[in-house]
């Protein structure tokens, strides 16, 4: 039996072994590959603390294994009484002082760390978003720039952007694992993170606070730049001007079919405080659909025919009449046009 | 079952369990309901695991979903883990402190049914509209804002079997302060007892403050108020206090009892007394103390600010040397002895590198930063589970197969024991071990589906297989059970070469326990008297009447009378005719009160000369 439990243990490091030859996951979303500087800190105290538990898990096996190995009742022996040791002083003050040395070496670099992206003193001059949390979608608004987005967070590289989370509903949690640590979205009590991404690339955004039935598909992406793209960017956005006169057809028959159904009631084009519904003004640059589909434009006749199949429990299902089949797809193609900027997540290499 | 009862027809049976005030009685019936709670709350995890053996899956909706997750954590914690355990406390702590019952056997009885009551309640939920789907946690907003009832059931439904367990605690703590035998001194105690006795003192002080929380979400989704609406004042992150106020005990209070089950067997099957005896009861102790003071470390990310996660992560990690203590006091108590290694004793050593593992994730977690990662993940998922099942199921059932002779009167079937063993310890670390990688890969926990291509396939797809084998165990030790009521081994009084007192009776316990109280001279005291006496107990007071308590049936109506008046607060809003069901539950369950405060109930004696008639 013992070689049982020995080959089952061996079965484990092969298995543990197996996980890390095959990748630590997917890159720009596994915490495991950390390419900002939360993550970073967050990975340093998870491979240290690993490792100290580790030796004590090797020295709690050692002892177990031989203590089975050596004291199993053996035949002829079913008389014999053991001793019967009270305890061991010098035993005992070993094996408490030794883990609370282990503790500390864990405990002093984790209170630094904490403190230091607790630290928000450069975010004064740095680049704030407000960031709310919907039921089931992230609106992010750039303070001061008179920008605003949803699902997809544009931010340079090399710098820290600030984040000033609140929620509008239930509680949610903002999480880039590849980027940085979660913080969480509450409706009350504004909480405040920064990422420092090092790398340029669409990062995996999720929701990691239980918010209700389309909680797992409440995903959204960073969309890390140069700091040069961030700035034209930025541009492109300010430039948007939603009382543009159309251009084609496309666009007169949508921005028709957006009045009728009144979408503008939840939903701007062109920076607008109003955060009912996600903003729209780069919908067609957008990495996903939903945070979750491909942006396609089946995918969004789709979604605009009847959201509840994409996302359940969402918001937006029965606010407006149902649509033809033909409003369905001018509609979609006026959305899909709405591309303000060169700088996409395509061109970040989504 | 004993011969007695064999005779009795079905209905005396049940009528006999209804009104029944006897500790052991009682005990079973709390092995029952948590058992079936557990195969409930198992099925779920199944339901859930299969949700999840692929990416995109819609074996299940997302609001199903929601509803399984709730119902699981919900119905493992509180209507399978603390019954079984209850059960175990009430079948055999009385006998290991030799005493004759509990020192309360009519709250006792009110105790259990309070819990059963409150289990039905929550399960109800599945057909009158759909299960609470907030979480086992109810974080509110979420909780307050949910359509339908269903957390209104969950509020009712732990609200009553909450104050069941607060009723067994309180038992417990005055049963053991008061009716230890003649010699059996505090230190004298053996661990199970200990554990039993520390985790009352933390369910007096825990329960009430999720009392207070339920009774604050009672008022907010029922009558109005707004303890947690932000937008009227409220504020939505004291609940997450609340809870946890109460639930980091809780997380005590189940795995104390199991390290108390694994240190007796551990004693019992090495032949040695367990080393480092005070060591292990003051780390009991302490850990429990602690429990008390580290409950922010579920809420590193809810934005405390640094110098309240830094605390928490201290005071988190400081609680690894008293358990850290206990690892090594076992392992000490195995070294030098001569051990047996049986189904009891399988639990028991598998307990120890899996709860190991559990407690070094546990200090991983307490590194608030590293947390940042960890929280609200599947490496999450897996350290609760390393814990609560490594630790407390475990516990459940090596406690099942060591005491399973004492409380039925049976020996548990040796080979399908070892079979349960076998797959559910694979089966378990099948299941989760692989789950810390998927949270650290990006798979945060309670997610309906994952995405296609984000290598979160293999891990899912291993995990559930694993939950295959954890059933399949499970299974086995059902059909281990049936199997064993039916044509088990019978069991000598003392089948194991057992130290503490339960051993000195017969198996079962005849219902007044101990003819005469025993003499106790130490700790593990039948051992003292097998290695230095004659092999039993001394008795320490002459034969003599026995006073016993009268069954009742009033624990039963009133619970029922809670029961119903619950569901007359839940749906009084919508539909009158629920004041009837409150007002009149509420007379039910009052006037029974009443009854039992008017009514003089004596008790009854057994008389020496019946007791003599009694074969040793």
């Amino acid at each position: 039996m013992l070689g049982w439990m020995g080959k089952f243990r061996a079965l484990f490091l092969l298995s543990s072994l197996a996980l890390v030859l095959s990748g630590c996951g997917k890159e720009n979303l596994t915490a495991l590959v950390p390419k900002g500087y939360g993550a970073e800190s967050s990975l340093d105290l998870i491979i240290l603390t690993t490792v100290i538990m580790l030796f004590v898990f090797a020295v709690v096996m050692v002892i177990y294994v031989i203590a089975l190995v050596r004291f199993r009742k053996k035949k002829g022996q079913e008389d014999y009484i053991p001793k019967q040791v009270e305890g061991n002083h010098t035993l005992e003050t070993i094996w408490t002082v030794i883990p609370i040395l282990l503790l500390i070496i864990i405990a002093v670099p984790t209170v630094i760390a904490t403190f230091d992206l607790a630290d928000d003193a450069g975010a004064e001059d740095a680049i704030n978003v407000n960031v709310t949390g919907n039921q089931y979608w992230w609106h992010f608004d750039y303070a001061g720039e008179e920008i605003q987005t949803s699902q997809d967070l544009y931010i340079p590289v090399g710098e820290r952007v600030y984040l000033n989370m609140l929620s509008s509903d239930v509680i949610h949690s903002l999480w880039v694992p590849s980027l940085s640590g979660k913080m969480d979205v509450n409706p009350e009590n504004e909480n405040t993170m920064y990422i420092e991404a090092y790398e340029e690339g669409v990062y995996w955004g999720k929701c990691a606070e239980f918010c209700g039935p389309s909680h797992s598909l409440m995903d959204f992406k960073v969309v890390v730049v140069s700091p040069e793209e961030y700035e034209e960017w930025v541009a492109d956005m300010q430039n948007v001007d939603p009382e543009e006169p159309a251009d084609s057809e496309i666009v007169e028959d949508g921005q028709q079919l957006f009045e009728e159904n009144n979408c503008m009631a939840c939903h701007a084009i062109g920076s607008s405080p109003v955060a009912t519904g996600p903003n729209l003004t780069n919908f067609g640059d957008r990495s996903r659909l939903a945070g979750i589909e491909d942006l396609s434009k089946d995918n969004l006749v789709k979604w605009l025919k009847n959201p509840e199949l994409i996302k359940p429990g969402n918001k937006m299902t029965g606010k407006y009449p149902t649509l033809s089949d033909e409003d369905a797809d001018k509609l979609a193609d006026y959305l899909l046009q709405l591309q303000p900027s060169d700088i996409t997540p395509d061109s970040a290499g989504n | 079952m004993s011969i007695a009862t064999q005779n009795k027809g079905f209905a005396a049976v049940l009528w006999d369990y209804l009104t029944t005030v006897d500790h052991k009685k009682i005990g079973k019936l709390y092995l029952y309901a948590g058992g079936l709670f557990f195969l409930l709350g198992g099925l779920e995890a199944m339901i859930i695991r299969i949700q999840l053996i692929e990416p995109e899956n819609d074996f299940i909706t997302a609001g199903l979903y929601n509803e399984m997750i709730t119902m699981h954590g919900t119905t493992m914690i509180f209507l399978a883990a603390m019954p079984l355990l209850l059960g175990l406390m009430n079948a055999i702590m009385p006998l290991q402190i030799g005493a004759r019952d509990v020192a309360f056997p009519f709250l006792n009885s009110l105790g259990f049914w309070m819990f059963l009551f409150g289990g039905i309640m929550l399960n109800v939920s599945w057909f009158t509209g759909g299960a609470p789907d907030a979480g086992w946690t109810a974080y509110s907003p979420l909780s307050t804002t949910s359509p339908g009832h269903g957390v209104d059931y969950y509020i009712m439904g732990l609200q009553l079997s909450g104050a069941g367990t607060l009723m067994g605690g309180i038992n417990f703590l005055v049963t053991i302060v008061n009716m230890r035998a003649p010699g059996m001194t505090y230190m004298r105690m053996p661990l199970f007892t200990w554990t039993t006795f520390v985790i009352s003192v933390l369910i007096l002080f825990a329960f009430p403050a999720l009392t207070v929380g339920l009774f604050l979400l009672m008022f907010d989704r029922m009558f109005g108020a707004a303890f947690f609406d932000v937008a009227l004042g409220g504020n939505s992150i004291i609940w997450q206090h609340i809870f946890w106020i109460f639930g980091h005990p809780e997380v005590y209070i189940l795995v104390l009892p199991a390290f108390g089950i694994f240190s007796d067997i551990f004693s019992t099957f090495s032949k040695k007394r367990l080393f480092g005896y005070t060591a292990m009861v003051f780390a009991t102790v302490l850990i429990a103390f602690l429990g008390f003071m580290v409950w922010a470390h579920h809420m590193f990310t809810v934005g405390m600010g640094p110098v309240a996660n830094s605390i928490f992560a201290i005071a988190t990690m400081a609680i690894a040397v008293p358990t850290g203590i206990k690892i090594f006091n076992w392992l000490l108590t195995l070294w030098g002895g001569q051990i047996t290694i049986n189904s009891a004793m399988l639990w028991a050593l598998g307990f120890i590198p899996t709860f190991t593992l559990g407690g070094m994730t546990g200090v991983m977690v307490a590194a608030s930063v590293a947390d940042y990662q960890y929280h609200d993940t599947y490496f999450v998922v897996a350290h609760f589970h390393y814990v609560i099942v490594g630790g407390v199921v475990f516990g459940i059932l090596a406690g099942c197969h060591y005491w399973w002779p004492k409380i039925f009167g049976r020996i548990l079937h040796e080979g399908m024991g070892k079979l349960t063993f076998w797959t559910f310890f694979i089966g378990f670390h099948l299941t989760f071990f692989i789950q810390h990688f998927l949270g650290l890969m990006g798979m945060p926990r309670r997610y309906w589906v994952f995405l296609e291509d984000q290598g979160l396939d293999t891990g899912n797809f291993i995990s559930t297989i694993g939950a295959f084998f954890m059933a399949f165990g499970v299974i086995v030790f059902l059909i281990n059970a049936i199997y064993t009521a039916i044509k088990g081994e019978k069991a000598p009084a003392d089948p194991w070469g057992g130290r503490t007192l339960e051993w000195a009776i017969a198996s079962p316990p005849p219902y007044y326990n101990f003819k005469q109280l025993p003499l106790v001279r130490g700790l593990d005291p039948l051992w003292i008297e097998k290695v230095e006496g004659k092999g039993k107990m001394t008795p320490a007071e002459p034969l003599g009447d026995v006073h016993m308590p009268n069954g009742s049936f009033i624990p039963f109506v009133m619970s029922l009378g809670f029961f119903i008046a619950s569901f007359g607060f839940i749906y009084h809003a919508t539909h009158d005719v629920a004041y009837l069901f409150l007002f009149g539950g509420m007379a039910i369950g009052l006037g029974s009160m009443l009854v039992r405060s008017l009514k003089d109930d004596h008790g009854y004696h057994i008389t020496k000369e019946e007791l003599e008639r009694e074969a040793d």
